[in-house]
Order: C-alpha cells, then structure tokens, then sequence
C-alpha cells in the first residue's frame, strides 16, 4: 500500500482502486481477543451463537498481527497501558480501534488512582460505544460504523487547498 | 552430555485463555514447567477505596464489576453484609428471589467455565452450546432487571421488583430445556477421549493442599471436602431448600469437571423449589428510605458460596453513612495461589487446563 498511496490526484483510477480495497478491507475486519475486564464478556456472547459476528466477516484472532482492529474492552488500568500500547504498535497497518463501554472510553465508574481515564491517550480511537457494558447489539452497530468508516478512506493524495480565483 | 537448559518465558497478560488479564512467568525444562510465578494486578481499579468513600447504597454497583461472571452473587455478599451490619431484616419473599437469580447466575456462570475451559484445551464447540442456554438465562435476567451482565438487581433489605407476569412459566421452561441440554453436554465431553486424556491427572491437589491455601468452592469440593456455605452455615432461605452438595475425590481437573456439571444441576433443583415455594404475596423490602447510619466500631464479615467459592465481605463502620474500611474477600485471588503447586512438574500444555479449571476471574482477584 505504502507505493500507491498518497502519490495520485483523485480521479478516476483513486476511487476505482478505492472501490475495491475498501470493499475487501470492511468485509473482513479482523479483531483481536482483548479482553479486559467485563465488557470482554459481551464481546465474547457477540461472537457466540445467537449474535454470531462471523457474518460480519469478523472472526477474533489472537495475535495482534494477524487483525485489523482492536476492541478495547473494559477498563484500561494504568498497568495494562504500556501492554496496551505495545500490542497496538505491533498490529499491521492499516488498522483501527473500536473503544468498547464507557470505562476505556473515560474511565467510567472509576475515578481512581489505576485507571487510565481513556483510552484515546493512548491509541488513536475511532470508534467510541457507549454503555455499561455495552450490549451485543451495540458493539454491531460500532462495527458497522466502522465499515462505513472504511468505505470513505482513499489512497488518493489529500487535495491541497485551492487558491481562491 | 544431555542437559536441557532452563527458560523463563512470559505468557500473557495478552492471551487468549488466560480469562483476562492474568500475566504468568513460567520457568521451564524443556516442556516441563519447573515454577510459575503469577503477576496480577493488571486489572486492579481501586474498588475497595472508592468503597469507602460511598454510601453503603451506592456500592452495589461496584460489587458486579468485580466478579462481572456471576454478578447477582456479588450483589448478595455486599447487601448481606449490609444488612448484617445495621440489623435489617429481609422479606421472606424478597428473600426467594434473590436466591432463584443468585442460582440461576450460578448456571450461567459455570456454563460460561465449561464453554470457555473446553474452548481452552480444544473443543470449540461446546463454546457455541453453552452460550445458546447461557443466552437465555441472560434473556430472564433481562426480564426481570434490565440488565445482561451488571445486574444490580437487588437493594438493601430486599428487591425493588416483583417478578414480572410470564416470568415464572418462561423459567420452568428453560429449567426443562436444560436438563435435557445438560445431557448433552455430558455426552459430548464425560466419556471422551480427547477430553479425558487433557484433563485427568491434571493439576492435582489434594484436600490438605487445598485447606493450606485456602482454596474453596469446586476446587476443594473436588478434592473431597464437603465444605458448602449454603449447607454449613445457611443464609437467606437454603435452610428451607433440599440439595445435595457435589463432591468428588479425584482431586484433578476431570473431578473438577464432574463436581461443577453436578452443580448446575443443584442449582436447577434449588431453582424449582423456589418458583414452587416462593409466596405469591407479601413485602419485598424490609425498610423504606435509603438513609442508614450503623453503630459506631462495628465489624462484621458476611460470606456467600459463590461459583468460584466463598465469596465474603467485611465491613467497619464508624458511625456514618459511608464504610470505614469495605474488604472484599474473593475466591479468584485465593485460588489463584493453587495455580503454582498444580502446574509444577506437569506440562506446559496443561497450564492453560490448570488456568481453566480453576475458573478464575481477573476483576475478582485485582478489584
């Protein structure tokens, strides 16, 4: 990705090749098994058999190498942070981060001296859920999000402002 | 000439099957494990200080964040505790349906243990079964609270709710359904031999091991002691109840198996006597207002059987709104201290049996 990307104007052959990897990319969204604390219960009952997220093409993997996304569930502590950044770093690019329950999004119920309060002062999140923790149903609808959230990302190089005629 | 060299490897706090966020430091010969040294805290959110600077009501909620598999438990060992304190007496009724949810989430919780476990050393599905019922125990709870997994179902003195209409057909119901899918289970893991191969002779420890470092619950009932809070010293109404307490001589993780398989069945039993017994009428809670001031310096500890075993909370007041000191004793961080006698010597491959059959939970044992 790294030859084509950001060389090219946007025009014809950008949104083509757009077209294809991003269809290919937020088809197959490959999470990591992080699981923190209890929202990693529910994660667990979204890939089990009445949520089933395999037809999302969301199937967990358990290396960070081998996923695309990060699901951040349940609460950061200020000893798992360094763990936390670690694996993020070793993930391949392109890659995102689906912050799940209100505890990694802002430290939640806890307000404490071992609570990291957010994840995004760690990793970059682009995907924030809301709840306590977060129902099945809701963690779909962040992975839906995030498809769409795909499907607008382009190789293209980022157009520079035009001067004003 | 033949010498194999130590290793020292780290697994976790990443992994897939260590439930969480468990890190172990393994020292190893070759595929022996020499020792292992747990490291914890990697899920430590200061729940006990933030305890004490709560009203005693509004505490509960931390209680299903620290065992987040079997919350209601959670629930019942912080309000017994409570109750014990300021001497508030509970319903008789209220009284029932704690102990339907509370053994209901027993079911759910043993059921995510057998799911995950197998899932652990190689039977994926079994993992897809046991969430199908589990989804439908969650699907009660919801009914009856609102909630899927962070409960909070019941308050000081009692429960905010009755059971709502249809709830009672639907449970028996399910209580039905499971007897037969508990079969099934059996069927597919009892007698087989990939399963047996994995899990007898694993992780052995004996009665007098288990007592040294205090492990409770299946663990211990397993290496043949007999010791159930519910039967020795009863609370709520598991006087009333009739059950049998499982327990098994095997002392190794297949005896831990068959004592918590026998378990959901208990617990199914206990369940049906409730909807039977449980008064149509009557109070469900014993105390109106939310304001309570206990006695100065007074100390009590309150202890449930839980899933993981026993599942205490001791309380000091002084004299206000607010606990002094709360500490939460969980069976996770007990049990945790038998992962080390039983990994030694076996094989690398069994510590994540070991780590299954203890059934640990990370939020119980940091807090």
């Amino acid at each position: 990705m790294g030859l084509i990307e950001g060389r090219l104007h946007p025009g014809i052959v950008t949104t083509t090749v757009d077209a294809l990897f991003n269809w290919a990319r937020k088809n197959s969204l490959w999470p990591m098994t992080f699981g923190l604390a209890c929202c990693a219960i529910e994660m667990m009952a979204s890939g089990a058999s009445r949520f089933d997220f395999d037809r999302l093409g969301v199937v967990f993997r358990a290396s960070p190498r081998q996923s695309d996304v990060m699901i951040v569930s349940g609460t950061v502590c200020e000893k798992m942070a360094p763990v936390l950044k670690r694996l993020y770093d070793q993930m391949p690019e392109p890659k995102w981060v689906i912050s799940m329950g209100i505890c990694s999004t802002a430290g939640g119920p806890f307000p404490t001296y071992s609570v990291v309060q957010g994840v995004d002062h760690l990793v970059p999140v682009d995907v924030a859920v809301a709840g306590c923790p977060p129902r099945p149903e809701a963690l779909m609808h962040a992975v839906l999000r995030l498809q769409d959230k795909i499907s607008e990302m382009t190789i293209a190089r980022a157009s520079s402002p035009r001067p004003s005629s | 000439m033949f010498r194999t060299q130590e290793m020292e490897i780290n697994m976790g706090p990443q992994h897939p099957s260590t439930h969480g966020v468990l890190r172990l430091k393994l020292r190893l010969d070759g595929e022996r494990v020499i020792d292992v040294w747990p490291v914890i805290g990697y899920l430590h959110r200061g729940i006990e200080k933030l305890a004490e600077s709560k009203e005693f009501v509004k505490i509960t909620p931390f209680t299903d964040r620290m065992d987040y598999v079997c919350a209601m438990s959670g629930n019942l060992a912080y309000l017994g505790a409570v109750e014990k304190l300021c001497g508030i007496k509970v319903p008789e009724k209220a009284n029932y349906i704690r102990v339907i949810m509370v053994e209901l989430n027993r079911i759910a919780s043993h059921l995510l243990w057998l799911g995950t476990h197998a899932l652990d050393i190689g039977a994926m599905s079994i993992f897809l079964y046991t969430f199908r019922e589990r989804e439908m125990i969650l699907d009660l709870f919801e009914a009856y609270c609102g909630a899927r997994l962070t409960y909070n179902a019941f308050r000081i003195s009692g429960v905010p709710a009755d059971l709502p209409p249809g709830w009672k057909e639907e449970c028996l119901g399910f209580l039905k359904l499971f007897r037969q899918r508990h079969h099934e289970y059996e069927q597919i893991l009892s007698a087989n031999r990939i399963w047996l191969k994995r899990t007898k002779g694993v992780g052995y420890m004996d009665a007098e091991q288990c007592l040294a470092l205090s492990v409770t619950g299946p663990v211990l009932r397993a290496a043949g002691v007999a010791r159930d809070l519910r039967k020795d010293e009863p609370y709520a109404i598991y006087d009333q109840l009739e059950f049998d307490v499982p327990v098994d001589d095997g002392c190794d993780t297949y005896a831990r198996y068959l004592v918590r398989m026998a378990e959901m069945l208990q617990a199914v039993r206990m369940v049906e006597q409730c909807l039977e017994k449980m008064p149509s009428e009557g109070p469900l809670m014993g105390m109106r207002g939310r304001k309570m001031r206990p006695r100065k310096d007074e100390e009590v500890y309150f202890a449930i059987e839980g899933p993981r075993g026993e599942q205490g909370v001791y309380l000091i007041s002084d004299g206000t709104d607010r606990p002094y000191r709360c500490k939460f004793r969980n069976s996770s961080f007990a049990n945790l201290q038998a992962l080390a006698p039983m990994v030694q010597g076996g094989l690398v491959a069994d510590v994540v049996a070991v780590i299954g059959t203890l059934d640990i939970v990370l939020g119980d044992s940091d807090r």
